[in-house]
């Protein structure tokens, strides 16, 4: 393959993915009585420098597929080509090198940092298990300029995690996965833990890295505000499946899927004037379990524009406009805002 | 009219290994039969701490109400016996918590918990109470009732839970529902479900509403009045539509800009309220947003801004500054300012300021 081409080539593709967990019965003889189709069938993929967000409500497979592409679940079936080179069925020794260049930031800045380790152990720790800065003081001084990157004294080191705040230990957490200098950051809801004034901050230290290290980022999140402020593209994830995906401005201000229309209506918008003004009816009826998702459409059961042959099949994804792709077959004529 | 809720001067204090955590630090307030009033403010700011008060639901120790009055329809809860309270808790007053699952007893059936209140309140026999639960499943929408009544809150989902915590608050025709992060935990359409049947049922049985939370958007669709508070205090209170368009309080105006909005495309990298809250065991005489606030001039250090009247309509602000603040806050309250050059710089500044700081 040219140069050229490698540089047009996403950095990750990912192509039907599945990850079903499976549901057992019995202690000694077990059983398989079911399976969580945690994800169903997803085709996406993110370019080199930019951030597409993965939305979605709980249980809807969004952090199952960021740990599927972390290599911490193996994928039922489909392929995650990282790089061109798929990873779904890596040995442990490429994963390892793999790892080098896919890092992860965790939501929950209390029970991701382990509290009996020192700031600096924890931030320098990729370095020792990797191998990169074998020299204890280096990997010292390492780790005091990640600390001082991420806005943090970097006479933190010698802290312990319980004597941070949140936002500062969500800063540890970026800092520790900085430390191995990936490409490729999944960010699995960083900011949901944190108070709105300090959400703003790490927020802007997420940008500030990207453009400083020329990151790539998945961005699972399901404040839809967050999403749009940082991410280029967004896809929106309900039971399994992507049922839209697009730039960012015409997925918020031209939704087309039924499902992205009501997700978008629920958030109130801090505005008293526009939200007095609009007249506002929720979606009905509750996410189905993804252990035995409706039949044809997962959001017929829902949806205020379903017809009875969304019952029957599963919507095709097509592109509606050029890249904004819709998993709807009642989607026919997307109007302009 | 007399107002439903009058809080005044109320002072609930912590007592912890650190010293006194002043939780709240003299808050007062008033809430009008059937009104819907919003408290705004992020962790440790006191919000939920000042509504377990007017129900004394405050731990003792470590907690203690050290000065205040509460006048519920015009009686001084501070002044009620222990069994008095308890008629009040769950009868006059329901409350509505975050979290559904920790709230409601894992181990007592639905129809237990419902009708508990009904029979206790109401003195209803257990056949009138059975009764009336069906009736409140049937007014926040659960279908089947009569099944549900037999279910554990385990059996049911979040959303659904929330709908009985509602159920439960609504039981015993209360004038005053104080819902504590009503939401928080709930996925966003799930969330719109629950804040309209809210919104709708204190509408139809005229019942007033006290909302905490962090969420300016919910506190924009549905609050009539806000109180905005920051480390113990009220610092801002108006109207929802003075708060937003008109904010006189550098929190206020700090907390608003500090939020990426779904409506708008993106226009410039956020402007993050710089630094962390204070530590309530160590606050000086000063104002205690000084240390975070633009604005700071030398007087905020010598003592607290009193909450003055400012602006029109009852709008009030705890700052020394705020007809100042209220031009500047007016002329860029849209977000809409344009790039200038050194507001790419500010998260830096502040960030190094953050490690420094703690």
């Amino acid at each position: 393959m040219t140069a050229a081409l490698t540089a047009l080539r996403p950095l990750l593709e990912v192509k039907g993915l599945r990850m079903h967990f499976p549901i057992t019965e019995g202690i000694v003889a077990r059983r398989l009585v079911g399976e969580v189709k945690a994800v169903d069938g997803i085709d996406f993929s993110v370019r080199r420098g930019e951030t597409l967000g993965l939305v979605g409500e709980s249980g809807c497979g969004k952090t199952t597929t960021g740990r599927c592409i972390l290599r911490l679940e193996k994928p039922t079936a489909g392929e995650i080509l990282y790089d061109g080179v798929d990873i779904a069925g890596l040995d442990r020794k490429a994963l390892l090198a793999l790892r080098r260049r896919i890092q992860v930031i965790f939501q929950d800045p209390y029970s991701s940092l382990n509290p009996r380790m020192k700031v600096g152990d924890i931030i320098g720790e990729p370095m020792h298990v990797h191998a990169i800065e074998p020299d204890a003081t280096k990997r010292a001084a390492r780790v005091r300029e990640l600390l001082s990157v991420c806005g943090l004294n970097p006479n933190f080191a010698d802290r312990y995690p319980h004597e941070m705040s949140g936002g500062q230990r969500q800063r540890v957490g970026i800092a520790r996965a900085l430390a191995l200098e990936p490409e490729f950051i999944v960010c699995d809801e960083p900011v949901s833990a944190l108070d709105v004034s300090i959400q703003a901050q790490v927020v802007n230290l997420l940008e500030d890295l990207r453009e400083q290290f020329g990151l790539t980022y998945l961005f699972i999140a399901h404040d839809l505000s967050v999403v749009r402020h940082l991410c280029q593209r967004v896809a929106v994830m309900y039971l399994g499946r992507i049922v839209e995906l697009a730039d960012s401005d015409e997925l918020f201000d031209n939704p087309q899927h039924p499902y992205t229309k009501a997700l978008l209506a629920a958030v109130p918008v801090p505005d008293p004037s526009i939200e007095r003004s609009r007249d506002f009816r929720p979606v009905l009826g509750e996410v189905p379990s993804p252990i035995n998702p409706p039949s044809g459409c997962v959001f017929h059961p829902r949806c205020p524009i379903a017809v009875d042959a969304c019952k029957r099949a599963r919507p095709e994804t097509r592109e509606v406009r050029p890249g904004h792709f819709v998993a709807c077959s009642e989607v026919r004529h997307p109007g302009h805002h | 009219m007399q107002p439903l809720l009058e809080i005044r001067d109320l002072h609930t204090e912590f007592r912890t290994g650190a010293g006194i955590v002043r939780a709240v630090d003299g808050v007062s307030y008033s809430v009008d039969p059937g009104e819907t009033v919003a408290i705004v403010g992020e962790s440790g700011s006191g919000k939920s701490v000042s509504a377990m008060s007017i129900l004394r639901l405050i731990p003792d120790p470590p907690g203690r109400i050290t000065q205040g009055e509460i006048l519920f329809t015009g009686r001084d809860l501070m002044g009620l016996s222990e069994a008095e309270m308890r008629q009040i808790r769950g009868g006059e007053i329901g409350m509505v918590f975050q979290e559904p699952m920790t709230s409601l007893n894992p181990v007592l059936t639905i129809g237990r918990q419902l009708t508990e209140g009904l029979q206790q309140h109401r003195g209803m026999d257990r056949i009138a109470a059975q009764n009336r639960a069906v009736e409140l499943l049937n007014l926040v929408g659960i279908a089947d009732p009569a099944r549900r009544l037999k279910q554990y809150p385990h059996q049911l989902s979040g959303g659904m839970r929330q709908r009985i915590m509602i159920a439960i608050a609504l039981a015993c025709d209360p004038k005053l529902i104080i819902a504590d992060e009503p939401t928080t935990a709930l996925d966003v359409t799930i969330q719109a479900q629950i804040l309209e049947l809210m919104k709708r049922l204190t509408q139809q049985l005229n019942v007033a509403l006290i909302i905490i939370t962090h969420n300016l958007g919910v506190v924009a669709r549905y609050a009539n009045r806000v109180n905005v508070m920051y480390a113990g205090r009220i610092v801002e209170s108006g109207t929802a539509n003075a708060i937003y368009h008109d904010p006189r309080h550098p929190y206020t105006i700090a907390l608003l800009r500090s939020v990426p909005r779904l409506d708008r495309p993106r226009q410039m990298r956020l402007d993050p309220v710089e630094g962390q809250p204070p530590d309530l065991t160590r606050l000086d005489d000063g104002c205690s947003f000084r240390p975070r606030c633009r604005f700071a001039i030398d007087i905020c250090a010598a003592s607290q801004p009193p909450l003055t009247p400012s602006g029109d309509g009852g709008h009030m602000a705890a700052c020394f500054r705020s007809d100042a603040i209220a031009i500047e806050g007016h002329a860029d309250k849209t977000f809409d300012r344009e790039v200038h050059p050194t507001d790419e710089h500010a998260g830096d500044e502040h960030a190094t300021e953050t490690g420094e700081a703690a």
